[in-house]
């Protein structure tokens, strides 16, 4: 656990970074620090390990004050990723993460032994080993940068706009994999962003941050979406957060309607109606309209209209439920279970109701 | 012009010039690395030292290398023909160019590096012998290479007072109206430089292999 009691940073030019922040990050959690440049965000983080040092104050972690500490030391025991990763390039991969271990006195086959082992970890192919950084891609780097963090097994880990550099396609894989190994190895990381939409997805608590160093809000994400403090908070979650707030509700209560379907060489249906074609396994293949249906007397699967987005089952939000109602050509959402086999319909309506529903659960009494 | 039998009869002689003239310039080289790098961790380390030292190392350099020959034997109180002089010399002329030549390789270390080897939990003893100094090579062998080539031309001169190595061979030359000698001489020297130029140029390649790998293809995510 880390603790800000109090803390300010005061530049020797008289900027205030940080203005009197006090919050809690809780162990084995994900805590993003968002805002616009200039909030102190970046600060805040390095503080942590000492990179900054603060000028009022205190910051515990684990209970322990941690300018008690060496700085050395402390900072051999916290993980840290930054942008661009921040690789030794005259150093090989497997010793680039291999590098803390080795400062902790580990010998050079169990470091690299360990280094090894956290390639595997984070996707790393193990032909990389001997290669310098240069010759690996941006996130391929930061994957590196992910595993030199992790090396010692240190409990806390700090992220400094860790995934900023690399593209969205690549950023979005990064953070899924982030998300993977946490599940995994139950860090307490704190994250910097000024990308809300990272924030949200990653955090399981975020502060945003306003310039200045202030902290305006520090709550779960689906509360910062459903309820921000002010117009600045509002202002700075963006445009549709009702719509994003729905992400962080679970759908487990919405009923599932009736849906018809039909399996491939199965002869046409009568009727206009849309309807959901499915192959063996009862796996969404594709919807038939009236038009498709003209002249059609067996169903194949030359000549269905694409279907929308498919919503899990148990796994869903309000959100991936309303993107399958009103993705689907026919307006009704596919719900599939966890084999993917078609489960039902959902409406739109359906969602908005349990939407209601959650509200009403939520108001103060 | 060159009487070429005369080569062969004094290879002996030939021979220990160019040794002499590798010693008198070759070690000066070392001792002044070991002179600049902390020097030049100084004057990288506060822009004040700075402005000192690199513009005093500069200055050093423009004493003509003759006087500074001359003089030092009443400085040190060494004999006029004594090699020390030269090496002493020399060694002030390469810490002069080895002095920037460290403080500009050590401020090309890009900065968000050194950084996350201090966030890593290196203390700063460490991190500049295994981070910071590692990835000042590239520049620091481009000084060092030009510094050994002026040494190697700079002895030559040092046979004004005695001690030159194939310099003697250029003076010889010319008070006994010999061709033979300066051209031997001239070749000889010219020839000295280029090969520790290029052996230079080959170490630093063989110890930065990194700098070369990340000239190659770059493998896709």
């Amino acid at each position: 656990m880390i603790e800000f009691r109090g803390v300010t940073k005061r530049f020797p030019d008289g900027t205030v970074a940080v203005d009197n922040l006090d919050l809690k990050v809780d162990a084995g959690k994900i805590t993003v620090f968002v805002g616009p440049s200039g909030c102190g965000k970046t600060t805040s983080l390095r503080m942590i390990n000492r990179m900054i040092e603060p000028s009022d104050g205190q910051i515990l972690v684990n209970g322990n004050d941690i300018m008690q500490s060496d700085a050395a030391d402390l900072r051999r025991g916290i993980g840290y990723v930054i942008q661009h990763a921040g690789l030794f390039p005259h150093r090989t991969i497997v010793d680039n993460i291999a590098t803390v271990p080795l400062l902790l006195g580990w010998n050079k086959i169990k470091a690299r032994k360990r280094a090894t082992e956290l390639m595997e970890i984070v996707g790393l192919a193990p032909e990389m080993a001997q290669r310098y950084p240069s010759q690996l891609s941006g996130g391929q780097q930061q994957r590196v940068g992910v595993a030199r963090a992790l090396a010692a097994d240190p409990p806390v880990l700090l992220m400094d706009e860790p995934f900023s550099a690399v593209d969205p396609v690549v950023r979005e894989s990064l953070q899924d994999e982030l998300l993977r190994l946490q599940s995994e190895l139950g860090k307490t990381i704190v994250f910097v962003t000024h990308d809300i939409d990272e924030a949200v997805k990653l955090g399981d608590k975020v502060a945003v941050l306003r310039v200045g160093g202030k902290l305006a809000q520090y709550d779960e994400p689906g509360v910062l979406l459903a309820r921000p403090v002010d117009d600045f908070v509002d202002n700075f979650v963006g445009r549709d957060r009702g719509y994003r707030g729905l992400g962080f509700l679970s759908s487990d209560e919405i009923p599932l309607g009736e849906l018809k379907t039909v399996t491939i060489g199965e002869a046409a249906p009568a009727g206009e109606e849309w309807v959901l074609v499915v192959d063996g396994e009862r796996r969404p293949q594709g919807w038939l309209g009236a038009e498709q249906r003209e002249g059609l007397e067996t169903v194949s699967a030359d000549r269905l209209v694409p279907g929308g987005s498919l919503y899990e089952i148990g796994s869903g939000s309000l959100r991936s439920a309303l993107d399958a109602a009103l993705s689907s050509p026919s307006g009704q959402g596919v719900a599939v279970d966890a084999q993917g086999a078609v489960a039902g319909a959902i409406s739109a309506d359906d969602v908005l109701r349990a939407l209601d529903a959650t509200r009403r659960d939520e108001q103060p009494s | 012009m060159i009487l070429w039998d005369w080569i062969p009869r004094n290879l002996g002689t030939i021979g220990q010039q160019l040794l002499q003239h590798l010693q008198l310039s070759l070690i000066p080289v070392v001792v002044a690395l070991v002179v600049s790098v902390p020097l030049g961790w100084l004057a990288n380390r506060s822009p004040a030292l700075r402005a000192v030292l690199v513009p005093a190392a500069g200055l050093l350099y423009t004493i003509p290398s003759i006087v500074l020959f001359v003089m030092l034997p009443g400085v040190l109180g060494t004999r006029i023909d004594s090699p020390l002089n030269i090496q002493i010399a020399l060694t002030v002329y390469t810490v002069a160019l080895l002095v920037r030549s460290v403080a500009d390789a050590l401020a090309a270390v890009p900065s968000m590096v050194v950084a996350a080897a201090t966030a890593m939990g290196f203390r700063p003893g460490r991190r500049f012998v295994s981070v910071e100094l590692p990835l000042a090579v590239p520049v620091l062998i481009a000084g060092l290479r030009v510094a050994t080539v002026s040494n190697i031309s700079l002895v030559s001169v040092g046979a004004l007072i005695g001690v030159g190595g194939l310099g003697a061979l250029l003076t010889q030359g010319f008070q006994e109206f010999f061709p033979t000698k300066i051209i031997i001489g001239v070749v000889l020297i010219v020839v000295l430089a280029l090969l520790a130029d290029a052996l230079l140029l080959l170490l630093g390649r063989y110890i930065t292999p990194w700098v070369r790998a990340g000239a190659g293809a770059r493998s896709k995510a």
